[in-house]
C-alpha cells in the first residue's frame, strides 16, 4: 500500500476533511467565523483546553481504562490555581502554575493507584474520584469564586495572548499532543500501553510491567487535567467550583470520535485531539449554520453514533478482506498439487 | 477409567443450608443492608429530626428516581452493558410531557407518548449494542449527548410548569394519611422492584442475564440468545428512565431540559455500591435496593446535619471506591490465610 493512499484510509484523514469542510462552508455563510483577528484566534482558542483533556483521556482509554474524573481535577486544579494567587501573592507565577499541575500530578496518582494496586475497574474508581474530587473542590470553595481582578495580569492575559496570531494556549496545546504523540508512537513504554490494551493478559504473559505502565498512564492523564486546569484559569480568569462540569465525557466524546476505540489498544492521540476540535468547532458554527444553539448536543450525539458505526463498518470490511487474502494463500498450493 | 464419568459425581451437591445461611448473612448485600441499618441508627442517635416521619418521606420521595431506574440498571450492568443515557432519557421524557401538556393534550396522553419516547430510545440503544455489536459504553455516551440535545433543543431554556394539582398529589400523597412517612408512590416502585427481582432471580431470562454477563461465548454455545437478552435490557432502562421523567416532572412541578443532568452517575453509583460487578455477572437486586437507600440516607443525614450539602458529593464517592476496594481486600486476606494454612498443612504433613 502506498504512502498516500495509507493516509487516505487514517481515521484522522477522515476527521481533518470533517473540520476542513465544516470551517470552510461556515466561512462562506459567515466571513468573520475564521477570518479577522478575533475568528482566527477563536478557532484555535476554543478547543485548546478540551483538545489537553482529550490526550489524557486517550492515553488512559488506549490501555483499556477510562478516566472519569479529568472534569474534577481540572476544576480543583483551576481553583487552587486561582487561590494561591489570592492567598500566597508573594508567589511567583511559574511556581503556581508547576503547583497546580503538581496537584494535577497528584490527583492521578491517587486514582492511578487505586486502580493498578487495588485492581479495580477504572470506570468504578474514576466515576468515585469524580464525585470525590469535585466534593472537595465544592466544600473548598462553597459559594465563592476567584475573580479576574485577583489574579495577576501576566497570568490572565496569557490566556488570551497570541503568538504570531495563534494563542498561546493552542501553542500548549499542540506541545502537549506532540510529545505524548512522541512518546506513544515511537519509545517502547508508549508502545506497552497499546500492548496492554489489546490484550492485558498476553501483556502480563509476554512479561510486561502492565501494573506500573497502567499507574503511569492515569499519573500522566491527571498532569494533563491540572494542566487544563491551571489554562482554564488563566483563559476565564474566573474560577467557581463548577468549573470543566461535564467535561469527562466531551472528552471521552472527543477520543471516540477520533478513532480511540474505547475497547483499547487502538487509536492514536492526533486523532482524539482531532475529535476535540471538530467536536468544538461544530458547536460554533452549528449557530451560524442555521441550527439553533439549543440542538447542538443532539448533532453531537449523532454525529458520535455515525462515528462509531463507521468504524465497526471499516473493520468488518477489513477482516473480510484479510480473510479473503489468507483465503487464497491457502488455496494456491491446492492447485498447483492437482496440476 | 467410567468412574470419573459417574453422572452423580459429575453434578455439584446442593450446599448445606447451614452454609447458605452462612454466605447470605455474611455476603456483600447483607453487608450493604446492615450498613443501611448502621446509618440509621447512627442518624437517629446523633442528628436531631433524623428519623421523624417528615425525613422519610422526603428521603424516600428524593430517592425514588435513583431507586427506580436502578433495577434495569442493575439487570444491564450484570448483563455487562452499561447505560449512561439513562438521565438524559429522563429529562427527553420530562420535557416531551412538557411540551404536549403545553400544546393542549391531555395530561395522561403526554405521559403516554412519553413512555413510548422511552421504549424507543431504549431500543435504540439496544439496537447499536446488541444487534450491531457496539460498546454500550460508547454508544450510550452518544445518546447521552443525543437525547439530552433533543430535550434541550425543544424546550431550551425554558420551563413548563402550572401542571394540574391533583396529578401533582398522585406522587406525594402519604399513603396512610397525613403527617405519616410512606408516599403513596412508593407502590410503582415496589411493584418495579419485585417485578425486576423475579425476573432477574426466578427466570429464564434472568438467568441468560447472568450468563450473558459471565461469559457471552459461552451462553451463545449453551442456545442464550445474548443479543436479545441485551436488547430487551436497554428497552427497560428506557422506559423506567422515561416513567421517572414523568415522576420528575409532576414532583418538582417543573419540566426543563437539563432535569435530571448527570444524574446518570449517582444510578450507577448506587448500583455498584449495592455489590453488583462492573464486569457482570454478579449483583443482586435486594443489595441494589440497599445500596440505593444508602444513599439517600446518607444524604438525608448530612443535609439534616448540617453538613453542607457538597461535602456529600465526597461521602458518595469515597462510599464508592470503598465498597469495590474492601471486598476485594477481604478476599485477598482469605485467600492468602487459605493458602498459608494449606502451606502450613503441608509441611507438617511432609514431616511427618
Amino acid at each position: 500500500m502506498s504512502g498516500v493512499s495509507t493516509l487516505l484510509r487514517r481515521r484522522e484523514f477522515g476527521v481533518v476533511v470533517a473540520i476542513g469542510v465544516l470551517i470552510a462552508v461556515t466561512t462562506v455563510i459567515s466571513p468573520s467565523f475564521a477570518t479577522g483577528t478575533d475568528g482566527f484566534r477563536n478557532l484555535l482558542l476554543t478547543p485548546s483546553l478540551l483538545m489537553i483533556l482529550a490526550v489524557a483521556q486517550g492515553i488512559v482509554i488506549i490501555t483499556k481504562n477510562i478516566d472519569l474524573s479529568v472534569s474534577a481535577v481540572l476544576g480543583l486544579t483551576a481553583y487552587a490555581t486561582g487561590r494561591m494567587f489570592v492567598d500566597l501573592p508573594g508567589l511567583p507565577i511559574p511556581v503556581v502554575i508547576l503547583l497546580g499541575v503538581g496537584l494535577g500530578t497528584l490527583l492521578g496518582a491517587v486514582n492511578g493507584t487505586l486502580v493498578s494496586l487495588g485492581r479495580v475497574p477504572s470506570l468504578v474508581i474514576t466515576l468515585g474520584t469524580l464525585y470525590a474530587f469535585r466534593g472537595i473542590d465544592i466544600a473548598w470553595a462553597g459559594g465563592d469564586r476567584v475573580n479576574a481582578g485577583e489574579l495577576p495580569r501576566e497570568f490572565t492575559t496569557m490566556g488570551t495572548q497570541t503568538v504570531l496570531g495563534v494563542p498561546v494556549l493552542f501553542v500548549v496545546a499542540v506541545a502537549v499532543l506532540a510529545v505524548v504523540a512522541y512518546v506513544l508512537g515511537q519509545t517502547r513504554s508508549g508502545r506497552e500501553l497499546y500492548a496492554i490494551g489489546s490484550d492485558d493478559a498476553a501483556a502480563v504473559l509476554y512479561g510486561l510491567r502492565v501494573r506500573r505502565r497502567v499507574f503511569f498512564g492515569f499519573l500522566a492523564s491527571g498532569t494533563l487535567a491540572g494542566l487544563a486546569g491551571v489554562l482554564f484559569a488563566a483563559r476565564y480568569a474566573s474560577v467557581s467550583s463548577n468549573a470543566g462540569t461535564g467535561m469527562e465525557l466531551e472528552a471521552v466524546a472527543a477520543a471516540v470520535l477520533g478513532g480511540v476505540a474505547i475497547v483499547g489498544g487502538t487509536g492514536t492521540v492526533l486523532g482524539a485531539v482531532l475529535g476535540a476540535v471538530l467536536l468544538t468547532t461544530i458547536s460554533r458554527a452549528l449557530p451560524t449554520l442555521g441550527i439553533g444553539e439549543f440542538w447542538q448536543q443532539a448533532v453531537l450525539g449523532a454525529l458520535i453514533i455515525g462515528a462509531i458505526l463507521l468504524d465497526r463498518v471499516i473493520a468488518a470490511r477489513q477482516a473480510r478482506r484479510l480473510r479473503s487474502s489468507h483465503a487464497s494463500i491457502a488455496v494456491a498450493p491446492a492447485k498447483e498439487a492437482v496440476t | 477409567m467410567t468412574t470419573t464419568l459417574d453422572p452423580v459425581r459429575q453434578t455439584p451437591k446442593p450446599r448445606p443450608a447451614a452454609q447458605r445461611w452462612r454466605s447470605l448473612l455474611l455476603g456483600r448485600d447483607a453487608a450493604v443492608i446492615g450498613l443501611v441499618a448502621l446509618v440509621w441508627i447512627a442518624g437517629s442517635v446523633f442528628v436531631d429530626n433524623f428519623g421523624k416521619p417528615n425525613t422519610v418521606y422526603f428521603l424516600l420521595l428524593d430517592a425514588l428516581p435513583i431507586l427506580l431506574i436502578a433495577m434495569p440498571m442493575t439487570m444491564v450492568i450484570i448483563s455487562a452493558e452499561i447505560d449512561l443515557s439513562v438521565a438524559s432519557m429522563l429529562g427527553l421524557s420530562s420535557v416531551v410531557v412538557g411540551v404536549l401538556f403545553q400544546g393542549g393534550w391531555p395530561i395522561w396522553a403526554a405521559v403516554a407518548v412519553a413512555l413510548a419516547v422511552g421504549l424507543v430510545g431504549g431500543a435504540l440503544n439496544g439496537f447499536l449494542v446488541a444487534t450491531v455489536g457496539l460498546p454500550s459504553l460508547a454508544v450510550t455516551v452518544a445518546t447521552l449527548a443525543l437525547f439530552r440535545g433533543i430535550a434541550v433543543g425543544l424546550l431550551g431554556t425554558k420551563a413548563v410548569t402550572g401542571f394540574p394539582d391533583e396529578h401533582k398529589d398522585l406522587v406525594s400523597d402519604r399513603l396512610f394519611g397525613p403527617g405519616t412517612a410512606i408516599p403513596g408512590i412508593l407502590l410503582v416502585f415496589v411493584v418495579l422492584a419485585i417485578g425486576f427481582g423475579v425476573l432477574l432471580h426466578f427466570t429464564p431470562f434472568g438467568r441468560a442475564t447472568y450468563a450473558a454477563g459471565m461469559s457471552a461465548r459461552t451462553s451463545r454455545f449453551s442456545g442464550v440468545n445474548v443479543p436479545a437478552v441485551k436488547f430487551w435490557l436497554f428497552v427497560a432502562t428506557g422506559f423506567v428512565s422515561a416513567l421517572a421523567g414523568v415522576y420528575w416532572t409532576l414532583r418538582y412541578d417543573s419540566a426543563r431540559g437539563d432535569n435530571a443532568a448527570g444524574f446518570e452517575l449517582a444510578v450507577v453509583a448506587a448500583v455498584l455500591v449495592g455489590g453488583v460487578s462492573i464486569f457482570g455477572g454478579r449483583g443482586a437486586i435486594p443489595g441494589v435496593i440497599a445500596g440505593a437507600l444508602l444513599i439517600g440516607e446518607l444524604r438525608a443525614v448530612l443535609r439534616l446535619a448540617d453538613v453542607s450539602a457538597d461535602a456529600i458529593n465526597i461521602a458518595t464517592g469515597v462510599l464508592l471506591i470503598v465498597s469495590v476496594i474492601v471486598p476485594r481486600l477481604v478476599t485477598g486476606l482469605h485467600g492468602r490465610w487459605r493458602r498459608a494454612r494449606r502451606s502450613g498443612l503441608e509441611s507438617t504433613s511432609s514431616s511427618d
